[in-house]
């Protein structure tokens, strides 16, 4: 019965300890996401921080090989959503420019809700294509 | 027999047991649920009209922060000779006693508008206007009712002349824009001429393009003047953001009764189960965007298609901000520029409108189809499904008493504007 009990506790503990973690969704402009083929490593940076909602603003988004090399030449598409909600971003925005390093400013980003966003991004240079998902939390 | 004497006694002790647990449950339920938690005061905090910075600068609008072109504005938003009948001025369906707005399902001016009246105040913050958003600046905005044959029935060789004509009109519009050209010749200056009215394209077209330019300056300038003025139109503070400033500062104490139990649960479900601030967001309650949210056409009305069509219009007028109508030598026109056409979910999506005082324009929704804010909520509660397009909404299955309790908030967004008292008046004769 003590062994069962302290199993419950146990089991508790740990329910509450998930919990805590499950609704603690932070994103942070400082990770990197690693593109679905496992090819490239992204991070952003927003012209205006923290996102605004109901603003229009650029990012500047930092594109390497997952070896660290800064990607340069790349045909940037930026998209986005809100899956629970289903629909996208309010506007369409554009690579508008390569600034070298590996960085591309987008423009046109703006987000109309709080909640979570995902912002798909696809990376093509030549033949190679892959995207990366990138999720934020307003 | 004392068994059963006791076994009663137990029964009837557990049924009262489990009436006080029922009614302490209800009075938990029912109980001033302040204090908020601190995400909620964020949240709450994003709402406050004190976020309401003075509206960037209209690039488009060279006038837009002049206070004299402010005052012609003022002026000819009140005046009923900018109609073909003599009796439509912009005040007809935005009237300053009721939130800028006309109070009926559409607007009636010479005839019936297409949609219901919105409210003007604090549009200078949307990057659209119209319910389909299909003008991007108040200037452009305003251009369109003078030559619509519903609303003023007038054309922009008339309203020009009438600006020539009037001594005070010419005045004032001189000293913010510069000379009025001499348009008095006849043969160049028809009485009436518009590119937009059947009936008068054929006067507009003998017209050569020089003069049509130049006509179209005048035009555009009234525009512009109007915007100036209605930018001047901004909410001010409601029994909410005296509320919310108490939370914030932790000092309710000295400020009640400011929000009794129904409004402050009210507007927890506004910013929770209800989902209302995913879209009545900011201190404006809107993100000025457009949302299929599966309002019903009112009978003998086809589904309004709303942002689909808007956004095809808006880019190819040529009074957009990227036309040459616009002041902006740099032609920053962001909104336009990255703005989404063609996509499925424009289709039968409407601008959010603003909730401050909302109470006061109704009815509701673009086609005014609905009369009360009650029915409203009970349209939202619904979310039935969207005759074109898909809605965005979802059921939300709120009780009749969170829907009574929404109301209550929703009542608490009322307040005067911001506007000096002036402004909201015909001007006197001194003005005109």
């Amino acid at each position: 019965m003590e062994k069962k009990m302290g199993c419950m506790r146990a089991t508790l503990i740990a329910t509450i300890f998930s919990l805590s973690f499950t609704f603690e969704v932070a994103y942070s402009q400082d990770q990197l996401w690693i593109s679905e083929a496992g090819k490239y490593q992204l991070s952003y940076i927003s012209e205006l921080n923290p996102v605004p909602i109901n603003q229009m603003h650029s990012w500047i988004m930092h594109i390497e090989t997952v070896n660290g090399e800064p990607l340069e030449g790349a045909s940037i598409t930026v998209e986005g959503g809100m899956p629970e909600h289903d629909h996208g971003l309010p506007t369409t925005p554009r690579m508008t420019e390569e600034l070298g390093a590996g960085d591309y400013r987008i423009e046109g980003m703006r987000f109309h809700m709080n909640g979570i966003w995902e912002i798909t991004t696809t990376i093509t240079t030549g033949n190679n294509r892959d995207v990366c998902i990138i999720p934020i939390e307003l | 027999m004392r068994d059963i004497f006791t076994k009663k006694k137990l029964l009837r002790g557990f049924l009262a047991a489990l009436l006080l647990g029922f009614f302490l449950w209800l009075y938990a339920g029912n109980k001033n649920p302040y204090p908020w938690t601190t995400n909620e005061i964020k949240v709450l905090k994003t709402l406050h009209i004190d976020n309401l910075t003075r509206a960037l600068p209209n690039l488009s609008n060279s006038v837009s922060e002049n206070s004299l072109a402010a005052r012609l504005g003022h002026s000819l938003f009140f005046d009923t000779r900018l109609s073909a009948n003599g009796q439509v001025s912009c005040a007809t369906c935005h009237q300053p006693k009721k939130s800028f707005t006309d109070q009926r399902r559409r607007g009636i001016g010479i005839g019936f508008s297409r949609r219901n009246t919105r409210s003007i105040v604090g549009s200078a913050y949307s990057p659209w206007l119209y319910s389909d958003g299909r003008k991007d600046s108040l200037w452009s905005q305003a251009l369109s009712p003078l030559e619509d044959p519903n609303e003023h029935g007038s054309n922009r060789m008339r309203l020009a002349k009438l600006l020539a004509n009037d001594s005070h009109y010419q005045t004032i519009y001189e000293s913010v824009f510069g000379p009025l050209p001499d348009i008095s010749d006849p043969g160049r200056y028809p009485a009436d001429a518009s590119p937009l009215r059947e009936n008068l394209k054929p006067a507009w077209n003998s017209m050569s393009a020089e003069d049509q330019e130049l006509i179209n300056e005048i035009f555009v300038n009234i525009g512009k003047a109007i915007a100036a003025y209605e930018r001047l139109l901004v909410p001010g503070p409601s029994r909410f953001d005296s509320y919310v400033r108490g939370v914030a500062e932790n000092n309710l104490k000295n400020q009640e009764p400011l929000f009794n139990d129904s409004e402050i649960r009210g507007l927890r479900l506004f910013i929770s189960k209800a989902n209302c601030i995913d879209c009545h967001n900011g201190p404006l309650f809107t993100n000025n965007e457009f949302h299929n949210t599966g309002v019903i056409s009112s009978p003998n009305d086809v589904p309004d298609k709303g942002r689909i069509d808007g956004i095809r219009i808006v880019k190819t007028d040529v009074f957009n901000c990227m036309g040459i109508y616009s002041n902006d030598p740099d032609q920053s026109c962001d909104e336009l520029e990255f703005s989404r056409i063609d996509m499925p979910e424009l289709i039968g999506a409407i601008r959010t409108p603003s909730l401050r005082n909302i109470e006061s324009s109704s009815p509701y929704m673009h086609g005014g189809q609905i009369e009360t804010l009650t029915e409203v909520i009970e349209h939202y509660n619904r979310a039935p499904l969207s005759l074109i397009g898909h809605n965005e909404a979802k059921p939300l299955s709120l009780s009749r008493f969170e829907r009574r309790d929404l109301l209550a908030f929703l009542k608490t967004l009322g307040g005067p504007l911001s506007t000096d008292q002036k402004w909201l008046t015909t001007p006197g004769t001194s003005d005109q």
